[in-house]
């Protein structure tokens, strides 16, 4: 298994050497470096593996016996994290706003990369270097003027007006990324279609997008990730308790713990949020991994 | 090759031009005359009064002590990071049995939001419930500390959650610009009897230098920010242990209402983080090797 992901020098080296001189110490040395990653594995798993047993066991459990599992699993704390903590109206506001965010993002910053990165004119690369600026500053600078414009568009606490302060904050380093992207494109196909008769929108909705996936797919989960996290533009531009977002929401029950005493309530509810995160990255690590390490460019 | 290329280029560039022009690019120039001025919220004019806010941080004790966690964030978060990833990342191209299953376990707090981190993490923490304490007891330790609690021990009790989390994406990172360096080079050196040591100080590090300058400014950058660790785990507490400019920022605008100087105190940040990254990038630049 090894061997397959890490095609190079040092992945074979150890392999030839073993056939020479199975010695002692490079035996040692493989127990050793074993022993050191399993321990941060456990490091890593153990305390999301206790949070998931826990939140199926009752207030009592939790305090008297750290490290012990359910005496009998209680599906009531998910039930009462989904309900009465209103984790369940969370995680529907953060679907309200995260897929409408994410669907213009993409579909904007595609058109936008794609006018960049192919079509010749006075102000491209004044538009180019626009975009690129954004990425300059950090988000806190805008933080208040964000906050009194927002105000008075009368979209503080709308679905749509977080929804378009996401995508304006995702395009730069969307648009970055793709016109990249774009600029790798063969032209031929381009040419071959715009000769069969097909109009400039055809030919960018019927052939372009559909090339340039893999693209779309990494800087869609570099910004779905983005999106699903935020806190601070939610925090500052959604204060209405019946909108909050999922963060929000988990942060305000663990803020509210010190009053309200249920424990086990928001332990079930941190585990409904992170288990559907768990199953999609093990089902696409492989492009989430790519996906976010595109994001290293940005600094 | 087009008829009026322009009936395509004006319909695809005008929705993300105005959206972003006007709520990423207008407030970043607005927030830098607000930092100039006295302003309540209240009254639709803002006081214009030059640079009297910066004048004020000077004096302010919140202010430094924000500074202060934040620099102290930056002088262990980052370079504690990167050599932990880079011992694993190193560790991992070694041929070892299970790496991809080490990959997958390391990289996975990175796809969690920070504030799911932090309730998981206080939960850690915690003094009576808690497994670290729980665990501390076990070894023998008969009072450990109350640690998101203690003013001496809360601002580490954060940062090693973001050592934490961060690991996984640097080693990843690492990891992919270790595999590009070409073999003929391991295999000159282990040819010449260089060991895995050598290896690693000679050849892997300097041939890495660039992604490694890139996982410092990125964590750098980290740094200065930590907000929704903070806000999640301590809110700056106990006595503004943990505080820092992003918090008091958060706070003197939506809390006290003075959003002319917390808008100083986010232009401060921002040049903090240019600055910062300025030097950086002239502190670690080397000949570039290329292979």
């Amino acid at each position: 298994m090894a061997t397959e992901t890490i095609p190079n020098a040092t992945a074979q080296a150890p392999a030839t050497q073993r056939g020479a001189d199975f010695s002692l110490s490079a035996f040692l040395t493989r127990v050793l470096i074993q022993t050191i990653l399993v321990a941060w594995a456990i490091i890593v798993i153990f305390p999301m593996l206790w949070l998931l047993y826990s939140s199926f066991k009752t207030d009592q459990e939790i305090f008297f016996n750290p490290w012990s599992m359910p005496e009998a699993l209680q599906w009531a704390n998910f039930e009462r994290a989904w309900v009465s903590a209103h984790i369940g109206e969370y995680f529907l506001n953060s679907l309200l706003i995260v897929i409408p965010g994410l669907f213009i993002t993409l579909l904007l910053s595609a058109m936008t990369a794609y006018v960049l990165a192919r079509f010749p004119f006075p102000l491209n690369r004044f538009f180019f270097y626009l975009f690129l600026s954004g990425m300059l500053f950090p988000v806190f600078l805008a933080l208040v003027p964000l906050f009194f414009l927002v105000r008075n568009l009368d979209m503080l606490n709308t679905y749509h007006g977080l929804v378009l302060v996401y995508v304006a904050y995702s395009l730069p380093f969307s648009v970055f990324f793709l016109t990249g992207f774009f600029k790798t494109l063969p032209s031929e196909l381009h040419e071959a279609a715009i000769i069969d008769g097909a109009n400039q929108y055809q030919v960018f909705f019927r052939v372009m997008l559909p090339l340039a996936q893999a693209g779309l797919l990494s800087i869609g989960i570099f910004n779905f990730l983005g999106m699903w996290n935020q806190y601070i533009l939610p925090l500052v531009l959604m204060s209405d308790p019946t909108r909050y977002v999922l963060t929000q929401g988990l942060a305000y029950m663990l803020h509210q713990q010190y009053y309200m005493n249920d424990w086990s309530g928001l332990f079930a509810a941190v585990t409904i949020i992170m288990v559907p995160t768990l199953l999609v990255y093990v089902i696409f690590q492989g492009q989430i991994q790519k996906g976010i390490t595109v994001g290293a460019l940005k600094s | 090759m087009y008829r009026n290329k322009y009936r395509l280029i004006i319909p695809f560039l005008l929705p993300s031009v105005a959206l972003y022009v006007t709520f990423v690019l207008y407030p970043y120039f607005q927030a830098m005359y607000i930092s100039l001025t006295r302003w309540r919220g209240l009254s639709p004019n803002a006081e214009f009064i030059g640079l009297e806010n910066f004048q004020r941080m000077v004096t302010d004790d919140r202010f430094w002590n924000a500074l202060q966690n934040n620099l102290r964030f930056l002088a262990t978060l980052p370079l504690i990071t990167i050599a932990i990833s880079l011992f694993f990342a190193f560790l991992m191209t070694q041929g070892v049995r299970g790496a991809k299953f080490y990959r997958i376990t390391f990289f996975f707090p990175q796809v969690m939001s920070i504030v799911a981190i932090g309730v998981l993490w206080s939960f850690v923490y915690h003094p009576i419930m808690g497994i670290l304490n729980s665990f501390l007891r076990l070894l023998g330790v008969e009072t450990p500390p109350v640690w998101l609690g203690n003013p001496e021990t809360a601002l580490g009790a954060l940062g090693a959650v973001v050592i934490w989390q961060g690991i996984g994406f640097i080693m990843i990172l690492f990891i992919a610009g270790m595999e590009s360096i070409p073999p003929t080079f391991y295999e000159a050196a282990e040819m010449d009897g260089a060991n895995r040591w050598t290896i690693f100080w000679k050849i892997t590090l300097p041939l890495l230098w660039d992604t490694v300058r890139t996982a410092l400014i990125f964590l750098a950058i980290g740094a200065v920010d930590m907000f929704a660790i903070v806000q999640t785990m301590t809110q700056g507490g106990p006595s503004r242990s943990t505080e820092v400019l992003a918090s008091y920022l958060y706070d003197t605008a939506f809390l006290a209402s003075r959003f002319g100087y917390a808008t100083a105190i986010a232009v401060f940040m921002f040049l903090m983080v240019l600055v910062l990254s300025i030097i950086l990038m002239r502190l670690t630049r080397r000949e570039s090797l290329e292979y």
